[in-house]
Protein backbone atom coordinates (compact mmCIF):
# COMPACT_ATOMS: atom_id res chain seq x y z
CA UNK A 1 0.00 0.00 0.00
CA UNK A 2 1.30 3.45 -0.91
CA UNK A 3 2.09 6.05 1.74
CA UNK A 4 -0.58 8.55 2.77
CA UNK A 5 -0.68 11.79 0.80
CA UNK A 6 -2.67 13.49 3.55
CA UNK A 7 -2.46 12.63 7.21
CA UNK A 8 -4.29 14.06 10.19
CA UNK A 9 -2.87 13.00 13.54
CA UNK A 10 -4.84 13.59 16.72
CA UNK A 11 -6.17 16.89 15.42
CA UNK A 12 -8.22 19.16 17.64
CA UNK A 13 -10.00 22.35 16.55
CA UNK A 14 -11.61 24.85 18.89
CA UNK A 15 -13.46 28.02 18.12
CA UNK A 16 -13.20 31.02 20.39
CA UNK A 17 -16.02 31.37 22.88
CA UNK A 18 -16.90 27.70 22.86
CA UNK A 19 -16.22 25.45 25.81
CA UNK A 20 -15.83 22.24 23.84
CA UNK A 21 -13.77 21.66 20.73
CA UNK A 22 -15.57 21.09 17.43
CA UNK A 23 -13.24 18.28 16.44
CA UNK A 24 -11.12 16.32 18.81
CA UNK A 25 -8.70 13.45 18.35
CA UNK A 26 -9.26 13.23 14.62
CA UNK A 27 -7.04 10.76 12.78
CA UNK A 28 -7.21 10.31 9.04
CA UNK A 29 -4.93 8.93 6.37
CA UNK A 30 -5.69 9.34 2.68
CA UNK A 31 -3.63 7.37 0.20
CA UNK A 32 -2.71 8.38 -3.33
CA UNK A 33 -5.54 7.66 -5.76
CA UNK A 34 -8.09 6.93 -3.04
CA UNK A 35 -11.55 8.41 -2.67
CA UNK A 36 -12.28 8.78 1.02
CA UNK A 37 -15.75 9.81 2.10
CA UNK A 38 -16.51 11.40 5.45
CA UNK A 39 -20.14 11.03 6.46
CA UNK A 40 -21.63 13.06 9.26
CA UNK A 41 -24.70 15.01 10.31
CA UNK A 42 -25.18 18.72 9.81
CA UNK A 43 -23.12 20.70 12.25
CA UNK A 44 -20.84 17.83 13.13
CA UNK A 45 -17.78 19.71 11.91
CA UNK A 46 -17.51 18.51 8.33
CA UNK A 47 -16.76 21.95 6.89
CA UNK A 48 -14.21 22.47 9.66
CA UNK A 49 -12.53 19.22 8.68
CA UNK A 50 -12.29 20.29 5.04
CA UNK A 51 -11.01 23.75 6.01
CA UNK A 52 -8.30 22.12 8.12
CA UNK A 53 -7.21 19.80 5.31
CA UNK A 54 -7.23 22.73 2.88
CA UNK A 55 -5.14 24.82 5.26
CA UNK A 56 -7.80 27.51 5.55
CA UNK A 57 -7.85 26.82 9.29
CA UNK A 58 -5.07 25.75 11.61
CA UNK A 59 -5.61 23.14 14.35
CA UNK A 60 -5.01 23.85 18.03
CA UNK A 61 -3.49 20.44 18.58
CA UNK A 62 -2.15 17.60 16.47
CA UNK A 63 -0.61 17.77 13.07
CA UNK A 64 -1.73 17.81 9.47
CA UNK A 65 0.77 16.46 6.97
CA UNK A 66 0.49 16.79 3.24
CA UNK A 67 2.97 14.69 1.32
CA UNK A 68 4.94 14.32 4.53
CA UNK A 69 5.19 18.07 5.23
CA UNK A 70 3.12 20.05 7.73
CA UNK A 71 0.32 22.05 6.12
CA UNK A 72 0.71 25.75 6.81
CA UNK A 73 -1.81 27.44 4.58
CA UNK A 74 -3.96 26.78 1.55
CA UNK A 75 -2.55 26.05 -1.89
CA UNK A 76 -3.64 24.97 -5.35
CA UNK A 77 -2.27 21.44 -4.91
CA UNK A 78 -5.19 20.95 -2.51
CA UNK A 79 -8.20 22.16 -4.48
CA UNK A 80 -11.45 22.80 -2.62
CA UNK A 81 -14.92 22.58 -4.12
CA UNK A 82 -16.92 24.65 -1.66
CA UNK A 83 -20.41 23.82 -0.47
CA UNK A 84 -21.73 27.13 -1.79
CA UNK A 85 -19.87 26.87 -5.14
CA UNK A 86 -18.06 30.19 -4.50
CA UNK A 87 -17.95 31.07 -8.16
CA UNK A 88 -17.02 34.67 -8.87
CA UNK A 89 -20.25 36.17 -10.23
CA UNK A 90 -18.54 38.83 -12.35
CA UNK A 91 -16.73 36.21 -14.44
CA UNK A 92 -18.01 33.73 -17.01
CA UNK A 93 -17.74 30.00 -16.34
CA UNK A 94 -14.66 29.88 -18.55
CA UNK A 95 -13.04 32.85 -16.81
CA UNK A 96 -13.69 31.28 -13.41
CA UNK A 97 -11.93 28.10 -14.49
CA UNK A 98 -9.20 30.04 -16.32
CA UNK A 99 -8.37 31.95 -13.14
CA UNK A 100 -7.72 28.64 -11.40
CA UNK A 101 -5.65 27.29 -14.31
CA UNK A 102 -3.51 30.43 -14.54
CA UNK A 103 -2.93 30.47 -10.79
CA UNK A 104 -2.06 26.79 -10.48
CA UNK A 105 -0.04 26.50 -13.70
CA UNK A 106 1.59 29.89 -14.31
CA UNK A 107 3.93 28.31 -16.87
CA UNK A 108 1.02 27.81 -19.26
CA UNK A 109 0.41 30.58 -21.76
CA UNK A 110 -2.96 32.25 -22.06
CA UNK A 111 -4.11 30.12 -24.96
CA UNK A 112 -2.90 26.86 -23.44
CA UNK A 113 -4.68 27.78 -20.20
CA UNK A 114 -7.85 28.54 -22.13
CA UNK A 115 -7.49 25.19 -23.86
CA UNK A 116 -7.22 23.33 -20.56
CA UNK A 117 -10.13 25.23 -19.07
CA UNK A 118 -12.28 24.33 -22.06
CA UNK A 119 -11.26 20.68 -21.83
CA UNK A 120 -12.27 20.45 -18.18
CA UNK A 121 -15.56 22.22 -18.85
CA UNK A 122 -16.18 19.65 -21.60
CA UNK A 123 -15.42 16.90 -19.09
CA UNK A 124 -18.17 18.19 -16.78
CA UNK A 125 -20.44 18.55 -19.84
CA UNK A 126 -20.61 22.33 -19.80
CA UNK A 127 -18.93 22.91 -23.16
CA UNK A 128 -21.96 24.81 -24.43
CA UNK A 129 -22.25 27.21 -21.51
CA UNK A 130 -18.66 28.39 -21.07
CA UNK A 131 -19.44 32.06 -21.69
CA UNK A 132 -22.31 32.30 -19.25
CA UNK A 133 -21.96 33.90 -15.87
CA UNK A 134 -22.87 32.00 -12.68
CA UNK A 135 -26.06 34.04 -12.37
CA UNK A 136 -27.23 32.64 -15.70
CA UNK A 137 -26.59 29.02 -14.73
CA UNK A 138 -28.76 26.57 -12.77
CA UNK A 139 -27.59 25.20 -9.43
CA UNK A 140 -26.44 21.95 -11.00
CA UNK A 141 -24.52 23.77 -13.70
CA UNK A 142 -22.85 26.04 -11.13
CA UNK A 143 -21.76 22.98 -9.21
CA UNK A 144 -20.28 21.58 -12.42
CA UNK A 145 -18.32 24.78 -12.95
CA UNK A 146 -17.07 24.64 -9.36
CA UNK A 147 -16.01 21.04 -9.90
CA UNK A 148 -14.35 21.96 -13.18
CA UNK A 149 -12.46 24.73 -11.42
CA UNK A 150 -11.19 22.23 -8.85
CA UNK A 151 -10.19 19.67 -11.48
CA UNK A 152 -8.56 22.27 -13.73
CA UNK A 153 -6.00 22.95 -11.04
CA UNK A 154 -4.84 19.32 -11.48
CA UNK A 155 -4.62 19.08 -7.70
CA UNK A 156 -2.89 16.27 -5.90
CA UNK A 157 -5.84 16.25 -3.52
CA UNK A 158 -9.41 17.30 -4.28
CA UNK A 159 -11.53 18.33 -1.31
CA UNK A 160 -15.26 18.20 -1.91
CA UNK A 161 -17.25 19.92 0.86
CA UNK A 162 -20.81 18.64 0.56
CA UNK A 163 -20.65 19.47 -3.12
CA UNK A 164 -24.16 18.32 -3.95
CA UNK A 165 -26.09 19.21 -0.82
CA UNK A 166 -27.63 22.38 -2.27
CA UNK A 167 -29.16 20.56 -5.23
CA UNK A 168 -32.55 18.96 -5.74
CA UNK A 169 -32.74 15.15 -5.57
CA UNK A 170 -32.80 14.50 -9.32
CA UNK A 171 -29.93 16.85 -10.14
CA UNK A 172 -28.08 15.41 -7.22
CA UNK A 173 -28.41 11.84 -8.49
CA UNK A 174 -27.33 12.88 -11.97
CA UNK A 175 -24.27 14.68 -10.62
CA UNK A 176 -23.34 11.73 -8.41
CA UNK A 177 -23.15 9.59 -11.54
CA UNK A 178 -21.11 12.34 -13.19
CA UNK A 179 -18.74 12.42 -10.25
CA UNK A 180 -18.25 8.65 -10.53
CA UNK A 181 -17.55 8.96 -14.26
CA UNK A 182 -15.16 11.92 -13.88
CA UNK A 183 -13.44 10.18 -11.03
CA UNK A 184 -12.80 7.07 -13.14
CA UNK A 185 -11.41 9.35 -15.85
CA UNK A 186 -9.06 11.38 -13.64
CA UNK A 187 -8.20 9.21 -10.60
CA UNK A 188 -7.60 12.33 -8.53
CA UNK A 189 -7.15 11.59 -4.84
CA UNK A 190 -10.32 12.91 -3.25
CA UNK A 191 -11.91 13.56 0.11
CA UNK A 192 -15.68 13.74 -0.18
CA UNK A 193 -17.52 15.17 2.79
CA UNK A 194 -21.24 14.48 2.73
CA UNK A 195 -24.34 13.86 4.82
CA UNK A 196 -25.69 11.33 2.31
CA UNK A 197 -24.75 7.74 3.16
CA UNK A 198 -25.73 6.38 -0.26
CA UNK A 199 -23.69 9.05 -2.00
CA UNK A 200 -20.68 8.00 0.04
CA UNK A 201 -21.19 4.31 -0.72
CA UNK A 202 -21.71 4.99 -4.42
CA UNK A 203 -18.50 6.97 -4.80
CA UNK A 204 -16.02 6.07 -2.10
CA UNK A 205 -13.34 3.46 -1.60
CA UNK A 206 -13.61 3.85 2.16
CA UNK A 207 -16.05 5.72 4.38
CA UNK A 208 -15.22 7.35 7.72
CA UNK A 209 -18.25 8.16 9.85
CA UNK A 210 -17.88 11.46 11.74
CA UNK A 211 -19.50 11.39 15.16
CA UNK A 212 -21.89 14.09 16.25
CA UNK A 213 -20.32 17.16 17.79
CA UNK A 214 -19.15 18.68 19.99
CA UNK A 215 -15.71 17.10 20.09
CA UNK A 216 -16.57 15.07 17.01
CA UNK A 217 -14.06 12.51 15.88
CA UNK A 218 -13.65 10.20 12.92
CA UNK A 219 -14.48 6.54 13.37
CA UNK A 220 -12.37 3.83 11.73
CA UNK A 221 -12.69 3.39 7.99
CA UNK A 222 -15.41 1.18 6.60
CA UNK A 223 -14.23 -0.22 3.25
CA UNK A 224 -16.75 -0.28 0.42
CA UNK A 225 -16.32 -3.56 -1.40
CA UNK A 226 -18.61 -3.09 -4.34
CA UNK A 227 -17.05 -3.52 -7.77
CA UNK A 228 -17.05 -0.54 -10.14
CA UNK A 229 -18.78 0.72 -12.12
CA UNK A 230 -21.43 0.92 -9.43
CA UNK A 231 -24.87 1.30 -10.94
CA UNK A 232 -27.15 3.27 -8.66
CA UNK A 233 -30.12 1.06 -9.55
CA UNK A 234 -28.49 -2.29 -8.78
CA UNK A 235 -26.07 -1.20 -6.10
CA UNK A 236 -28.43 -2.05 -3.26
CA UNK A 237 -28.39 -5.69 -4.37
CA UNK A 238 -24.63 -5.98 -4.04
CA UNK A 239 -23.68 -7.92 -0.90
CA UNK A 240 -21.19 -5.24 0.11
CA UNK A 241 -23.85 -2.53 0.08
CA UNK A 242 -26.03 -3.67 2.96
CA UNK A 243 -23.00 -4.53 5.02
CA UNK A 244 -21.42 -1.09 4.53
CA UNK A 245 -24.67 0.76 5.06
CA UNK A 246 -25.46 -1.08 8.26
CA UNK A 247 -21.98 -0.40 9.58
CA UNK A 248 -22.19 3.34 8.82
CA UNK A 249 -25.69 3.77 10.25
CA UNK A 250 -24.73 1.84 13.34
CA UNK A 251 -21.60 3.92 13.85
CA UNK A 252 -23.43 7.23 13.42
CA UNK A 253 -26.48 6.18 15.39
CA UNK A 254 -24.67 4.72 18.37
CA UNK A 255 -22.62 7.84 18.81
CA UNK A 256 -25.42 10.29 18.19
CA UNK A 257 -27.67 8.70 20.83
CA UNK A 258 -24.98 9.25 23.43
CA UNK A 259 -23.99 12.72 22.37
CA UNK A 260 -27.41 14.09 21.55
CA UNK A 261 -28.28 15.68 24.86
CA UNK A 262 -25.27 18.01 24.81
CA UNK A 263 -25.00 18.54 21.08
CA UNK A 264 -25.09 22.00 19.54
CA UNK A 265 -26.86 21.26 16.28
CA UNK A 266 -25.94 23.18 13.15
CA UNK A 267 -23.90 25.80 14.94
CA UNK A 268 -20.64 24.13 13.97
CA UNK A 269 -20.52 24.97 10.28
CA UNK A 270 -21.41 28.59 10.91
CA UNK A 271 -18.63 28.82 13.45
CA UNK A 272 -16.25 27.20 10.98
CA UNK A 273 -17.04 29.78 8.38
CA UNK A 274 -16.65 32.61 10.88
CA UNK A 275 -13.32 31.21 12.02
CA UNK A 276 -12.07 30.93 8.45
CA UNK A 277 -13.05 34.57 7.99
CA UNK A 278 -11.20 35.46 11.16
CA UNK A 279 -8.02 33.66 10.18
CA UNK A 280 -8.03 35.31 6.76
CA UNK A 281 -7.83 38.85 8.10
CA UNK B 1 -94.67 54.21 -21.63
CA UNK B 2 -93.29 57.66 -21.37
CA UNK B 3 -91.90 56.90 -17.95
CA UNK B 4 -90.37 53.69 -19.23
CA UNK B 5 -88.51 55.50 -22.00
CA UNK B 6 -87.30 58.10 -19.57
CA UNK B 7 -86.07 55.47 -17.19
CA UNK B 8 -84.31 53.63 -19.98
CA UNK B 9 -82.62 56.73 -21.37
CA UNK B 10 -81.70 57.79 -17.88
CA UNK B 11 -80.08 54.44 -17.32
CA UNK B 12 -78.26 54.73 -20.60
CA UNK B 13 -77.10 58.23 -19.74
CA UNK B 14 -75.98 56.95 -16.39
CA UNK B 15 -73.92 54.26 -18.06
CA UNK B 16 -72.43 56.87 -20.34
CA UNK B 17 -71.48 59.04 -17.42
CA UNK B 18 -69.98 56.06 -15.68
CA UNK B 19 -68.01 55.15 -18.76
CA UNK B 20 -66.87 58.72 -19.21
CA UNK B 21 -65.72 58.96 -15.60
CA UNK B 22 -63.88 55.64 -16.06
CA UNK B 23 -62.21 57.14 -19.13
CA UNK B 24 -61.26 60.29 -17.30
CA UNK B 25 -60.01 58.13 -14.43
CA UNK B 26 -57.69 56.24 -16.78
CA UNK B 27 -56.56 59.48 -18.41
CA UNK B 28 -55.85 60.97 -15.03
CA UNK B 29 -53.83 57.93 -14.01
CA UNK B 30 -51.76 58.40 -17.14
CA UNK B 31 -51.26 62.11 -16.52
CA UNK B 32 -50.52 61.67 -12.81
CA UNK B 33 -46.73 61.63 -13.18
CA UNK B 34 -46.95 65.01 -14.92
CA UNK B 35 -49.84 66.63 -13.10
CA UNK B 36 -48.81 65.88 -9.54
CA UNK B 37 -45.26 67.28 -9.72
CA UNK B 38 -46.68 70.38 -11.42
CA UNK B 39 -49.23 70.73 -8.66
CA UNK B 40 -46.50 70.39 -6.05
CA UNK B 41 -44.30 72.98 -7.73
CA UNK B 42 -47.29 75.24 -8.25
CA UNK B 43 -48.17 75.17 -4.59
CA UNK B 44 -44.61 76.09 -3.64
CA UNK B 45 -44.68 79.02 -6.04
CA UNK B 46 -48.02 80.07 -4.60
CA UNK B 47 -46.56 79.98 -1.10
CA UNK B 48 -43.63 82.05 -2.33
CA UNK B 49 -45.99 84.61 -3.92
CA UNK B 50 -47.98 84.75 -0.71
CA UNK B 51 -44.87 85.30 1.39
CA UNK B 52 -43.53 88.04 -0.83
CA UNK B 53 -46.93 89.75 -0.84
CA UNK B 54 -47.42 89.58 2.91
CA UNK B 55 -44.62 89.13 5.42
CA UNK B 56 -41.41 89.53 3.42
CA UNK B 57 -41.48 92.63 1.28
CA UNK B 58 -37.82 92.21 0.25
CA UNK B 59 -38.52 88.85 -1.32
CA UNK B 60 -39.30 89.40 -5.01
CA UNK B 61 -42.53 87.92 -6.26
CA UNK B 62 -42.30 84.99 -8.70
CA UNK B 63 -43.15 87.22 -11.63
CA UNK B 64 -40.62 89.86 -10.65
CA UNK B 65 -37.95 87.20 -10.15
CA UNK B 66 -38.65 85.84 -13.59
CA UNK B 67 -38.63 89.18 -15.38
CA UNK B 68 -35.37 90.19 -13.72
CA UNK B 69 -33.73 86.82 -14.45
CA UNK B 70 -35.15 86.26 -17.92
CA UNK B 71 -32.06 87.43 -19.77
CA UNK B 72 -29.76 85.12 -17.80
CA UNK B 73 -31.89 82.14 -18.68
CA UNK B 74 -32.81 82.97 -22.27
CA UNK B 75 -29.26 84.00 -23.21
CA UNK B 76 -27.43 81.58 -20.95
CA UNK B 77 -23.99 82.25 -22.42
CA UNK B 78 -23.74 86.06 -22.60
CA UNK B 79 -20.81 87.69 -20.86
CA UNK B 80 -20.59 91.30 -19.67
CA UNK B 81 -17.94 91.13 -17.00
CA UNK B 82 -16.62 88.83 -14.32
CA UNK B 83 -19.91 88.21 -12.54
CA UNK B 84 -22.46 89.46 -15.02
CA UNK B 85 -22.78 86.39 -17.21
CA UNK B 86 -25.52 84.08 -18.45
CA UNK B 87 -26.49 81.36 -16.02
CA UNK B 88 -25.26 78.62 -18.37
CA UNK B 89 -21.79 80.14 -18.36
CA UNK B 90 -21.77 80.50 -14.57
CA UNK B 91 -22.99 76.93 -14.10
CA UNK B 92 -20.25 75.77 -16.46
CA UNK B 93 -17.54 77.46 -14.37
CA UNK B 94 -18.94 75.84 -11.27
CA UNK B 95 -19.14 72.46 -12.95
CA UNK B 96 -15.51 72.64 -14.05
CA UNK B 97 -14.48 73.54 -10.51
CA UNK B 98 -16.59 70.73 -9.05
CA UNK B 99 -15.20 68.28 -11.58
CA UNK B 100 -11.63 69.08 -10.54
CA UNK B 101 -12.40 68.90 -6.83
CA UNK B 102 -14.46 65.75 -7.28
CA UNK B 103 -11.79 63.95 -9.27
CA UNK B 104 -9.32 64.87 -6.57
CA UNK B 105 -11.75 63.54 -3.95
CA UNK B 106 -12.23 60.14 -5.58
CA UNK B 107 -8.58 59.89 -6.56
CA UNK B 108 -7.67 60.16 -2.88
CA UNK B 109 -10.78 58.63 -1.36
CA UNK B 110 -10.93 55.41 -3.36
CA UNK B 111 -7.46 54.06 -2.55
CA UNK B 112 -7.86 55.30 1.02
CA UNK B 113 -11.10 53.34 1.28
CA UNK B 114 -9.45 50.20 -0.06
CA UNK B 115 -6.60 50.45 2.43
CA UNK B 116 -9.02 51.07 5.30
CA UNK B 117 -11.08 48.08 4.22
CA UNK B 118 -8.15 45.73 3.70
CA UNK B 119 -5.94 46.52 6.67
CA UNK B 120 -7.28 46.16 10.16
CA UNK B 121 -4.29 48.00 11.58
CA UNK B 122 -4.81 50.91 9.25
CA UNK B 123 -8.52 50.94 10.01
CA UNK B 124 -7.89 51.06 13.75
CA UNK B 125 -5.46 53.92 13.25
CA UNK B 126 -7.59 56.05 10.97
CA UNK B 127 -11.26 55.10 11.41
CA UNK B 128 -11.79 57.49 14.34
CA UNK B 129 -10.13 60.26 12.36
CA UNK B 130 -12.44 59.65 9.41
CA UNK B 131 -15.46 59.83 11.71
CA UNK B 132 -14.26 63.13 13.14
CA UNK B 133 -13.28 64.77 9.85
CA UNK B 134 -16.42 63.69 8.05
CA UNK B 135 -18.95 66.05 9.67
CA UNK B 136 -16.79 69.17 9.32
CA UNK B 137 -18.48 71.87 7.26
CA UNK B 138 -16.87 73.26 4.11
CA UNK B 139 -17.06 76.66 5.76
CA UNK B 140 -14.56 75.41 8.31
CA UNK B 141 -12.19 73.87 5.78
CA UNK B 142 -11.98 76.81 3.42
CA UNK B 143 -9.99 79.17 5.65
CA UNK B 144 -7.55 76.35 6.31
CA UNK B 145 -7.24 75.85 2.56
CA UNK B 146 -6.55 79.56 2.10
CA UNK B 147 -3.82 79.40 4.72
CA UNK B 148 -2.31 76.28 3.16
CA UNK B 149 -2.39 77.36 -0.48
CA UNK B 150 -2.49 81.19 -0.21
CA UNK B 151 -4.72 81.30 -3.27
CA UNK B 152 -8.46 80.94 -3.60
CA UNK B 153 -8.72 78.46 -6.45
CA UNK B 154 -6.66 75.65 -4.91
CA UNK B 155 -8.31 76.39 -1.58
CA UNK B 156 -11.72 75.87 -3.20
CA UNK B 157 -10.59 72.60 -4.78
CA UNK B 158 -9.10 71.47 -1.46
CA UNK B 159 -12.39 72.20 0.28
CA UNK B 160 -14.47 70.35 -2.29
CA UNK B 161 -12.13 67.37 -2.23
CA UNK B 162 -11.87 67.05 1.53
CA UNK B 163 -15.62 67.37 2.04
CA UNK B 164 -16.65 65.14 -0.84
CA UNK B 165 -14.28 62.24 -0.33
CA UNK B 166 -15.78 60.74 2.85
CA UNK B 167 -18.70 58.87 1.30
CA UNK B 168 -16.25 57.31 -1.15
CA UNK B 169 -13.83 56.40 1.64
CA UNK B 170 -16.50 54.95 3.91
CA UNK B 171 -18.41 53.10 1.19
CA UNK B 172 -15.29 51.61 -0.35
CA UNK B 173 -14.04 50.42 3.03
CA UNK B 174 -17.46 48.97 3.83
CA UNK B 175 -17.56 47.29 0.41
CA UNK B 176 -14.17 45.69 0.94
CA UNK B 177 -15.13 44.53 4.42
CA UNK B 178 -18.35 42.99 3.16
CA UNK B 179 -16.73 40.88 0.45
CA UNK B 180 -18.02 37.38 0.95
CA UNK B 181 -15.49 35.20 2.68
CA UNK B 182 -16.00 32.47 0.10
CA UNK B 183 -14.61 34.70 -2.65
CA UNK B 184 -11.54 35.43 -0.56
CA UNK B 185 -11.14 31.72 0.19
CA UNK B 186 -11.04 31.02 -3.53
CA UNK B 187 -8.18 33.49 -3.78
CA UNK B 188 -6.41 31.89 -0.84
CA UNK B 189 -6.70 28.35 -2.20
CA UNK B 190 -5.40 29.57 -5.56
CA UNK B 191 -2.68 31.45 -3.69
CA UNK B 192 -3.25 34.52 -5.85
CA UNK B 193 -0.70 37.30 -5.63
CA UNK B 194 -1.93 40.52 -4.04
CA UNK B 195 -2.26 42.43 -7.35
CA UNK B 196 -4.22 39.57 -8.95
CA UNK B 197 -6.35 39.21 -5.83
CA UNK B 198 -7.19 42.93 -5.99
CA UNK B 199 -7.86 42.97 -9.70
CA UNK B 200 -9.85 39.75 -9.98
CA UNK B 201 -11.65 39.55 -6.66
CA UNK B 202 -11.49 42.57 -4.34
CA UNK B 203 -12.19 45.37 -6.83
CA UNK B 204 -14.99 43.65 -8.76
CA UNK B 205 -16.66 42.58 -5.51
CA UNK B 206 -16.49 46.15 -4.18
CA UNK B 207 -17.72 47.83 -7.35
CA UNK B 208 -21.38 48.34 -6.34
CA UNK B 209 -20.32 50.01 -3.08
CA UNK B 210 -17.73 52.03 -4.95
CA UNK B 211 -20.28 53.46 -7.34
CA UNK B 212 -22.67 54.27 -4.51
CA UNK B 213 -19.84 56.15 -2.79
CA UNK B 214 -18.89 58.00 -5.93
CA UNK B 215 -22.48 59.08 -6.44
CA UNK B 216 -22.82 60.40 -2.90
CA UNK B 217 -19.47 62.16 -3.21
CA UNK B 218 -20.58 63.92 -6.36
CA UNK B 219 -23.68 65.18 -4.56
CA UNK B 220 -21.56 66.59 -1.76
CA UNK B 221 -19.03 68.12 -4.15
CA UNK B 222 -21.86 70.06 -5.74
CA UNK B 223 -23.21 71.03 -2.35
CA UNK B 224 -19.84 72.43 -1.34
CA UNK B 225 -19.30 74.49 -4.51
CA UNK B 226 -21.62 77.26 -3.37
CA UNK B 227 -19.86 77.71 -0.06
CA UNK B 228 -16.44 77.59 -1.70
CA UNK B 229 -17.36 80.16 -4.34
CA UNK B 230 -19.14 82.42 -1.87
CA UNK B 231 -16.08 82.69 0.31
CA UNK B 232 -13.51 82.92 -2.48
CA UNK B 233 -15.57 85.15 -4.78
CA UNK B 234 -14.74 82.95 -7.75
CA UNK B 235 -17.03 83.26 -10.79
CA UNK B 236 -19.70 80.56 -10.83
CA UNK B 237 -23.23 80.11 -9.54
CA UNK B 238 -22.14 80.36 -5.92
CA UNK B 239 -20.04 83.46 -6.45
CA UNK B 240 -22.85 85.00 -8.48
CA UNK B 241 -25.34 84.28 -5.71
CA UNK B 242 -23.21 86.00 -3.10
CA UNK B 243 -22.42 88.97 -5.29
CA UNK B 244 -26.06 89.54 -6.19
CA UNK B 245 -26.95 89.35 -2.52
CA UNK B 246 -24.42 92.06 -1.82
CA UNK B 247 -25.74 94.17 -4.70
CA UNK B 248 -29.31 93.65 -3.44
CA UNK B 249 -30.55 91.90 -6.61
CA UNK B 250 -32.58 89.34 -4.74
CA UNK B 251 -34.23 87.88 -7.83
CA UNK B 252 -30.90 86.52 -8.92
CA UNK B 253 -30.47 84.71 -5.63
CA UNK B 254 -33.55 82.71 -6.51
CA UNK B 255 -32.23 82.19 -10.03
CA UNK B 256 -28.98 80.84 -8.61
CA UNK B 257 -30.78 78.59 -6.11
CA UNK B 258 -32.99 77.08 -8.80
CA UNK B 259 -29.96 76.54 -11.05
CA UNK B 260 -27.99 74.84 -8.30
CA UNK B 261 -30.90 72.52 -7.60
CA UNK B 262 -31.49 71.61 -11.22
CA UNK B 263 -27.81 70.99 -11.96
CA UNK B 264 -27.45 68.89 -8.83
CA UNK B 265 -30.48 66.85 -9.79
CA UNK B 266 -29.11 66.33 -13.31
CA UNK B 267 -25.72 65.25 -11.94
CA UNK B 268 -27.32 62.70 -9.63
CA UNK B 269 -29.43 61.30 -12.42
CA UNK B 270 -26.40 61.06 -14.69
CA UNK B 271 -24.39 59.27 -12.02
CA UNK B 272 -27.34 56.95 -11.42
CA UNK B 273 -27.24 55.99 -15.09
CA UNK B 274 -23.52 55.30 -14.96
CA UNK B 275 -24.01 53.28 -11.81
CA UNK B 276 -26.76 51.16 -13.36
CA UNK B 277 -24.55 50.54 -16.35
CA UNK B 278 -21.34 49.47 -14.61
CA UNK B 279 -22.02 48.48 -11.02
CA UNK B 280 -23.03 44.85 -11.53
CA UNK B 281 -21.55 42.17 -9.37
Amino acid sequence: MSRPILELRDVEKRFPGRAQPVLSGVDLAVREGELVAVVGCSGAGKTTLVSLAAGLLAPERGEILFDGHPVCGPGPERAVVFQSYSLLPWMSALQNVMLAVRASAPELGRSAARERAREVLELVKLGAAVDRRPGELSGGMRQRVALARGLAMRPRLLLLDEPLSALDALTRAALQDELARIRSATHTTTILVTNDIDEAILLADVVHPLTRGPAARLLPAIPIEIPRPRARTRMSLAPGYQRARRAIVAALGARSARARHDAEPRAGSDAARAAVAESAR
Amino acid sequence: MQAEITAESAARAGARVARRSADTGAAFARLKPIVLPLAGTGSLIALWALLSATVSSDLPSPLQAWSESKRYVLEPFFKEGEMNQGIGRLAFYSLVRVAKGYLLAIAIGTPLGFVLGLSRTFAQAFDPLVQILRPISPLAWLPLGLILFRSSEPAALFTIAICAMWPTVINTALGVRSIQQEYLNVGRVLRLSTPVMLRKIVVPATLPYLFAGWRLSLGIAWLVIVAAEMLTGAPGVGGFLWQEYNSLVYSHIILAIVTIGLVGFALDRLMGRVEARFARA
